[in-house]
């Protein structure tokens, strides 16, 4: 008698909640499908309606207002590369679905950062959700994500919006719970309630370690955006996997150039934001 | 009516706190309490009251539970068992925005690590009371700009926390607990993390502004010295409980336990003692008008080479010596007025005895204490040298030293 001889059947179980998942919330999906491919397809026309030419000048302002000179002609350059290999429109396809997804991921992760700092019950519960959601390969996320919501845009925001999110709550709780207690004790004190010592005091602290988090996001949410360009969500992701499957070494350096290039801006742009929170705090 | 009123106050932590504090009220020691139950028994039973306008110093070792006790005077650390009442209001029973309401107007609060906030400037880290309390923000401005004025820091209202030396930033710790006008300032260990130049100037600045402030101040506190200096009245906890209250003159005089007296051990005896703690009766004086064969009889009474004289209303008018008093009887004189010699060493009442020391060795009869011209005491040169030995290891207890 062996312990194989024994089969708990782990995978049935996912797929039979998955079922009445999908025949009872439908309504919810169907939903939230709404919601999300408006939101992405209303900002992907946003972001595409100018020429190229007119939003690489805008990116490259952003960059020299944010950082000095020397990114803004950076950004100049090689968001002018992504428009003359012709990627410009995945590319933009890829930001609309980075930031729908990173936006989600932070309004949801930072309130849940918050309620982690706040409750050790709490924070025992979402540590090892968190855990499972960093470590389960991502490929995973996208079979339910397909099931509940097809194919195309939504399920790849979904699986991001997953993926993405465990950095924005653990940041904020490592930051929350790094704030020196006698400040919030300070603010206690005083007779200030609790929301305005988070507001006045703790989430200001906090604020550079929780824009750290937002910036992991963002990175995160670049690098599954890519994959879900699998399961037809378009934009660059859409160019590196055909570039994959035609062997075609050329497109695929091309697609992936481009995500290297929209990573650095971002990434550079978000921890400009982080390192300006910090200067205030360490005053 | 007390400004602050303690009343058999129990602060437990851990799950079975009540349970533990059945126990204490039973009368088990606070390691078997601990033990049974898995608590921590930080504040043990106590009670006490505390008058407006004083500082009472609340004094013991790390661990002693201070710091716990005097965050159960706002009700940071709410009570196990017990009361506290702060101006006749018990604090137990008001609801959470009343609660808040009284530490936004009558309690505030001054920490050890200064509790500043770094993201704010100066002046908005001193509002930060009048902002919890929605007053308007010029009167806010004001206010603040006062309280920054009073300790020293006018001129630096926009700089930032960092910006400024550890002794600056408490500054702004107490300017931002003035600043809302409560009568009840906590300090906690407030002086502790700074430069010992600094913390006497901080200590020095405290009792100034007290002086016109009449605040009631709890300060908590580890060093001795400075409960002395600034208590009146001190509080010595020691494992959660108050093992004596008192003066600083009580303590030193009479410690509770050997507890006490092993700490009063290291106090600068001759800084916070003063001339009126040990001054004695006078026994070798006599009055102006008795004359030279009253005045002889007298020292060989006392078994004296000197007197000092005073007149009927107790003022001092100076000392008469045996050789002198011999010579005035062989002239024949009735009165003491020609040989009265007015270079009498003396001190007031609040000298330390730390100055008595040079006047003490300088002249040939007991120091002479006076206050407004009227002889309230002597302080012999045994009595001083005894005073500042005792509590010494090694050092002549009274008994040794008389026989």
């Amino acid at each position: 008698m062996t312990l194989e001889t024994y089969r708990i059947p782990v995978g049935d179980w996912i797929d039979v909640a998955v079922d009445w998942m999908t025949d009872n919330l439908e309504w919810l999906f169907d939903g939230i499908a709404d919601f999300l491919s408006a939101l992405i397809d209303g900002l992907g026309a946003a972001l595409d309606a100018p020429s190229a030419l007119v939003m690489v000048a805008i990116a490259a302002l952003i960059a020299l207002l944010v950082r000095g000179w020397r990114f803004g002609v950076f950004t100049a350059l090689s968001f002018a590369l992504v428009a003359t290999m012709g990627l410009w429109a995945d590319a933009m396809s890829t930001l609309s679905l980075v930031l729908v997804a990173s936006a989600i991921a932070v309004l949801v992760g930072v309130p849940l950062g918050i309620v982690s700092a706040r409750s050790d019950r709490a924070a025992s519960v979402l540590r090892p959700a968190l855990d499972l959601m960093q470590t389960m390969p991502s490929l995973v996320y996208l079979i339910p994500a397909i099931v509940f919501f097809g194919i195309g845009k939504v399920p790849g925001v979904v699986a991001t919006v997953v993926f993405a999110m465990p950095p924005a709550v653990r940041l904020t709780e490592l930051g929350l719970r790094q704030v020196d207690p006698e400040t919030v004790e300070a603010g206690e004190a005083f007779g200030a309630s609790p929301f305005k010592i988070l507001t006045r005091i703790q989430v200001p602290l906090a604020l550079p370690t929780i824009m750290a988090g937002v910036n992991q996001v963002i990175m995160l949410a670049l690098s599954m955006v890519v994959i879900a360009g699998m399961v037809g969500a378009g934009g660059l992701g859409a160019v590196v996997f055909r570039g994959v499957t035609r062997l075609n070494v050329g497109l695929g350096f091309e697609g992936g150039l481009s995500v290297v290039i929209m990573a650095v801006f971002l990434d550079r742009i978000t921890a400009a934001f982080g390192q300006r929170a910090s200067r205030r705090v360490s005053h | 009516m007390s400004a602050i009123e303690v009343n058999n106050v129990y602060k437990v932590f851990g799950h079975k706190a009540d349970a533990a504090v059945r126990m204490l009220q039973g009368g088990a020691s606070r390691d078997d309490v601990a033990d049974a139950t898995g608590t921590v028994p930080a504040v043990i039973d106590v009670s006490f009251s505390i008058e407006p306008g004083e500082i009472f110093v609340v004094m013991g070792l790390s661990g002693s539970g201070k710091s716990t006790l005097v965050r159960c005077l706002n009700l940071m650390h709410p009570p196990t068992s017990g009361t506290v009442s702060v101006d006749g209001a018990d604090l137990q029973s008001l609801s959470a925005g009343e609660l808040r309401q009284l530490r936004a107007e009558k309690i505030s609060m001054v920490f050890q690590h200064f509790g500043l906030f770094p993201h704010r400037t100066i002046i908005e880290n001193a509002m930060w009371g009048l902002e919890v309390r929605k007053v308007p923000e010029a009167e806010r401005r004001e206010r603040a700009a006062r309280a920054l004025e009073l300790v020293g820091l006018s001129g630096w209202e926009t700089s930032y926390p960092g910006e400024l030396s550890g002794g600056m930033q408490q500054r702004v710790g107490l300017a931002r607990a003035l600043a809302t006008d409560a009568d009840v300032l906590l300090m906690d260990e407030a002086f502790s993390a700074l430069d010992p130049l600094i913390r006497s100037e901080m200590q020095e600045l405290l009792v100034g502004l007290q002086q016109d402030l009449r605040k009631t101040i709890v300060f908590i506190t580890h060093d001795l010295n400075e409960a002395m200096f600034l208590g009146d009245r001190i509080a010595i906890m020691k494992d959660g409980r108050i093992v004596q209250i008192g003066t600083t003159e009580d303590i030193l005089q009479n410690p509770a336990d050997e507890y006490v007296s092993a700490f009063v051990q290291d106090v600068d005896r001759s800084r916070v003692l003063t001339a009126a703690a040990v001054m004695e009766e006078p026994v070798a004086k006599i009055l102006l008008r008795e004359g030279p064969q009253a005045a002889l009889r007298q020292m060989r009474k006392r078994q004296t080479s000197g007197l000092l004289v005073v007149d009927a209303r107790r003022r001092l008018v100076g000392a008469a010596l045996d050789d002198d008093v011999i010579a005035a009887i062989q002239r024949d004189e009735h009165s003491l007025d020609a040989i009265v010699r007015s270079d009498v060493a003396t001190v007031s009442p609040d000298t330390p005895l730390a100055e008595c020391l040079i006047p003490s060795a300088e002249s040939r009869l007991p120091l002479a204490v006076v206050e407004d011209g009227r002889l309230l005491g002597v302080i012999p040169r045994v009595t001083l040298l005894t005073a500042l030995a005792s509590g010494k290891n090694g050092a002549p207890t009274e008994t040794e030293v008389s026989s």
